[in-house]
């Protein structure tokens, strides 16, 4: 089981179709979508469709690397959309004045957008606590805050739509620095972080370690509980900066969608990237190739004129195979 | 010692049910026409539905499996139920069951011949069923008839109990026999307690797992013609979070949901226990005293789902530590 950590399989075995597909499927299938969309698909190589697809794709992104590091724990949160939908409630109520009169609106904004990610990050430790402490499952644990988190924000706006026009705050979503979406900045940077952190820190391997045995981990002197906490955490975290991110680009909050149906996107996003669901192996990477490929696979049937129902149909199916591969390519 | 522990069991087990009497001893003494005819009535017809999805969810996590695919299931039964509901009952009824043991089917094979995790394999079939109901249901509600009976099946009465109440706890008993007195029901608690052990003692866990599946894709089916008939049209979107409702409705119920250890008729109590606090929540609106908006309920939910698990789990440590 040292392959769990250390991501080698074992060396020196003939060359198996299997293990190859598994291992590499997912940039293989995003290369043939590529290709496919340059030669069928009209009007593909254009700034534009890399800027729709970036754009639409980035929330569930960062949602997904915060999911990765969950699951890299062996554990799951199905908290995530709801943990947007209250950040994406709380900001505007901050900035609208809602709380308190607006004064500067720099300040305002600077307050709201760091009340709200606090009050994700909160919420996060929240499960962290629940799972950590109570030893509760992680999908009860967070399926809580899943039916409660959203009460919570439509209770806060009592249910309905908090329409703004502030372009200090709108930025993140609108703004384009040297042509690049905002949000396209945040998401990179986010991977960034979390590729390096899981990858070259203690804690990332302390994730690993804990998803892999946590029994093991324990006795080895690694802080269970503490890496628990902090995982869940982030993803309470990166949930809030993606709720901000989705306001920000709808000029609009409504509690009763925003992040409606994320925890699954990026559950399986996570999926097909090649994260172990049972954890012990998590790549952030792999989530964004994940998260890419579902989502260009969706454009490019409604590129082609398929329609969103049957695109989702197809979506089901590249989940099955990814992960079935994937599986192959373990068993050997 | 031994008898203490079995006080703790018997809590974390039936728990549910004396909450569940407390909660309606509440609202006996508080509102006029609690237990009146009406209300009683209009509670079990509308929590049928959830009745029966958490039934089948029932059965899948207690051999320590899960099914993300009933609320879009449910939504695909009614679509099929509302397309064929012109034929009569029978058919309209036989359409949604049908495709619901189809996605339940489909479910069964990913998880015991291809081995994906129930909750990869199940979250898959509920996309893959809400894009099938939205295809076959051209993406709009699809009325059904009113010609050939078939609301009945949601609407109707028998003497004064709701058919879909009585559907449902049809259903119930089935599923307390299947559980309690069959060697499948045996089994299915043997699976979830350990299913390696469960295979090398020669018992046939694959066909019994791709059973539960079967059974929870035709239950949520159900739950679909019966969505149909109650509101008269097909909902292709409906049933979104009716998965996460039943699981919780499940774990209310004190099913653990590592497998092994569940009841059908404490599962019967979570569903009841969960959909009385929100008619008790209308009651005290209606009062006047306090006006909680309906977004309260899934608070209330929530938070009242966080104090079961938190029993539960300390039951369980101290259970643990005992041993």
């Amino acid at each position: 089981m040292t392959e769990t950590l250390s991501g080698q399989s074992p060396a020196g075995r003939f060359f198996d179709p299997l293990d190859f597909l598994a291992r590499y499927g997912t940039v293989i299938a995003l290369a043939l979508l590529l290709v496919f969309n340059l030669i069928f698909t009209r009007n593909f190589a254009t700034l534009q469709t890399l800027n729709v697809n970036l754009t639409q794709v980035c929330t569930i992104v960062i949602v997904a690397v915060g999911m990765t590091m969950v699951i890299g724990t062996g554990g799951i949160d199905l908290s995530v959309g709801s943990i947007m939908a209250i950040s994406g409630a709380l900001a505007p109520m901050i900035f609208l004045g809602t709380i308190v009169p607006v004064g500067n609106i720099y300040l305002w904004v600077a307050a709201a957008i760091l009340i709200a990610v606090g009050a994700a990050t909160l919420l996060g430790l929240f499960n962290g606590w629940l799972v950590a402490y109570f030893r509760i499952q992680p999908i009860v644990a967070t399926l809580v805050l899943f039916i409660a988190g959203r009460g919570i924000a439509q209770v806060l706006t009592n249910g309905n739509l908090q329409v703004f026009r502030v372009p200090e705050f709108q930025w993140i979503g609108l703004g384009r620095p040297l042509g690049i979406p905002v949000q396209v900045i945040i998401m990179m940077a986010i991977v960034l972080l979390a590729a390096w952190c899981l990858r070259r820190t203690v804690f990332g391997r302390s994730i690993l370690a804990t998803g892999g045995n946590e029994r093991a981990a324990e006795l080895a002197g690694i802080p269970v509980n503490r890496v628990k906490l902090a995982v869940y955490a982030i993803s309470g975290f990166c949930a809030g900066i993606a709720g901000l991110v989705v306001v920000a680009i709808n000029s609009a909050s409504d509690a009763n969608l925003v992040g409606l149906g994320m925890e699954l996107d990026a559950i399986a996003a996570v999926a097909v990237g090649g994260t172990l669901l049972s954890g012990g192996k998590a790549t952030i990477i792999g989530t964004l190739l994940g998260a890419l490929t579902i989502q260009l696979v969706r454009y490019t049937l409604l590129a082609n004129g398929v329609p969103d129902a049957a695109a989702l149909v197809v979506k089901a199916a590249i989940i099955v195979l990814a992960v079935w591969l994937q599986q192959q390519g373990r068993a050997r | 010692m031994k008898r203490k522990l079995d006080a703790r069991i018997l809590i974390g087990t039936y728990g549910v049910v004396l909450a569940l009497a407390l909660l309606i001893a509440f609202g006996w003494w508080r509102y006029e026409n609690f237990l009146g005819l009406f209300n009683v009535m209009s509670v079990l017809r509308y929590n049928s539905m959830f009745a029966l999805v958490a039934l089948g969810m029932c059965f899948v996590i207690m051999t320590g499996g899960i099914d993300l695919s009933v609320g879009s299931t449910a939504a695909l039964g009614s679509v099929a139920a509302a397309l064929a509901s012109p034929y009569g009952i029978l058919p309209g009824a036989a359409a949604g069951i049908g495709v619901g043991a189809v996605v339940g089917a489909l479910n069964g094979l990913l998880v015991t011949r291809l081995n994906i995790m129930p909750f990869i394999a199940t979250l898959a079939t509920m996309l893959a069923a809400s894009g099938s109901a939205l295809l076959l249901a051209n993406n709009q509600s699809v009325s059904v008839s009113y010609e050939s009976g078939f609301t009945s099946l949601g609407q109707g009465n028998l003497w004064v109990l709701p058919i879909p109440a009585l559907i449902a706890a049809g259903a119930y008993i089935i599923g307390s026999i299947v559980l309690n007195y069959t060697s499948a029901g045996r089994t299915i608690l043997a699976i979830g307690g350990n299913e390696e052990a469960s295979r090398l003692m020669g018992l046939r866990t694959d066909a019994i797992k791709f059973f539960t599946y079967l059974a929870s894709g035709g239950l949520a089916g159900l739950a679909g013609v019966i969505l149909a008939a109650q509101f008269g049209a097909g909902q292709p979107i409906e049933g979104v979070g009716w998965e996460l409702f039943a699981i919780a409705a499940v774990v209310v119920g004190g099913t653990l949901l590592t497998g092994g250890v569940g009841s059908v008729g404490t599962t019967l109590a979570g569903v009841l226990l969960l959909g009385i606090l929100f008619n008790v929540l209308n009651f005290e609106n209606g009062m006047g005293w306090i006006s909680l908006s309906a977004y309260w309920q899934s608070v209330i939910r929530g938070a009242f789902l966080l104090v079961v698990v938190i029993i539960q789990a300390r039951l369980m440590t101290s259970r643990r530590a005992a041993l």
